[in-house]
């Protein structure tokens, strides 16, 4: 797998290994970007365009931004390059998330 | 603890990757094994060896086992490995009668924090069923042959509890220091699909 160049990515929690995370939900997101850049979907500097801009928005509601907050601005980022590159429209989306919560409930509503 | 904690939902930003990873899989942008080896290329920070350095520890030192087993979140906590939320770690011990296997028959859930993302095997519906219906079986498919003596206990992973096995030290690593014993354990042996074993 070609490695991307992630210093050109402002932010990104880092250590000499690769890319750090909290969370499997952020590896997930972390994945979903390479790989759509990698199809050609966006180059870098539009993804880090726009992953800028999700934490400036973030910043103007009062999120102290940290580094604790990164992926929640890079998933934010990712659906909204998604939303204008028509891969998924916030509708779609707002539906499948839906669906997901209540598959998820079905499957843990039962009692230990 | 049973009923009476609330179950664990899935948080905002869980969902929304769920949302778009499936409908990107769907859409054929994307796919599921090179999503997962991508995970797998940098979870590189969570994963296998940090259970490792647990189970090495509680081998060597007596007092960290004996806490370890009492109360593992807590444990675990003072170490600095927190994470999921709402939800308890069980550390349980194999010994020369018992042998303790690990599932989530409901779905996949996994003592993400000290083992890493789970194995595909592990989120398989052949894998919880039969880890349920015939363990023996499963296990030597695994290629685990145990004694009929040795009582196999399978524990159901949950939103609220999650299980993690603690090996036994194989016999001749009594020289071994806490880094070298760390080495042989291996990811099933934590998750009761294999033992772990001094290699020859």
């Amino acid at each position: 797998m070609q490695a991307p160049d992630l210093d050109s990515l402002a932010g990104i929690p880092l250590d000499e290994e690769g890319p750090v995370f909290r969370e499997p939900w952020q590896a997930q997101a972390f994945a979903l970007v390479l790989k759509l850049h990698e199809q050609g979907l966006f180059t870098w500097a539009e993804w880090a365009e726009r992953l800028n801009r999700a934490i400036a928005a973030a910043r103007d509601q009062g999120d102290p931004d940290l580094g604790n907050t990164y992926y929640h601005h890079w998933l934010a980022a990712l659906e909204s390059i998604a939303a204008d590159k028509d891969l998924v429209t916030a509708e779609t989306l707002a539906r499948r998330k839906d669906q997901v919560r209540e598959e998820h409930q079905r499957l843990h509503g039962h009692s230990h | 603890m049973a009923g009476s904690s609330h179950r664990a939902p899935l948080s905002d930003v869980q969902l929304r990757v769920r949302a778009l990873e499936s409908l990107l899989i769907e859409k054929g942008v994307v796919n599921r094994e090179t999503l997962d080896g991508i995970i797998d290329h940098f979870e590189n920070k969570v994963g296998p060896h940090i259970g490792a350095g647990i189970v090495a520890r509680a081998w060597t030192d007596p007092d960290f086992k004996a806490r370890l087993l009492d109360d593992a979140s807590a444990t675990l906590a003072e170490l600095g490995y927190t994470g999921i939320e709402g939800s308890h770690m069980v550390v349980v011990e194999n010994t020369d009668r018992i042998h303790n296997l690990v599932v989530c028959t409901l779905c996949s859930c996994y003592p993400w924090p000290v083992l890493g993302l789970p194995p595909n095997w592990y989120k398989s519906t052949p894998y919880r069923a039969k880890a349920v219906r015939d363990p023996r079986g499963l296990l030597k498919e695994f290629g685990l042959e145990l004694s009929e003596e040795t009582e196999v206990r399978v524990w159901d992973s949950n939103a609220e509890i999650r299980y993690l096995v603690l090996p036994r030290r194989p016999q001749g690593t009594e020289h071994m220091s806490e880094a070298e014993l760390q080495e042989i354990v291996t990811r099933d042996s934590m998750v009761g699909t294999g033992l772990a074993l001094l290699q020859q």
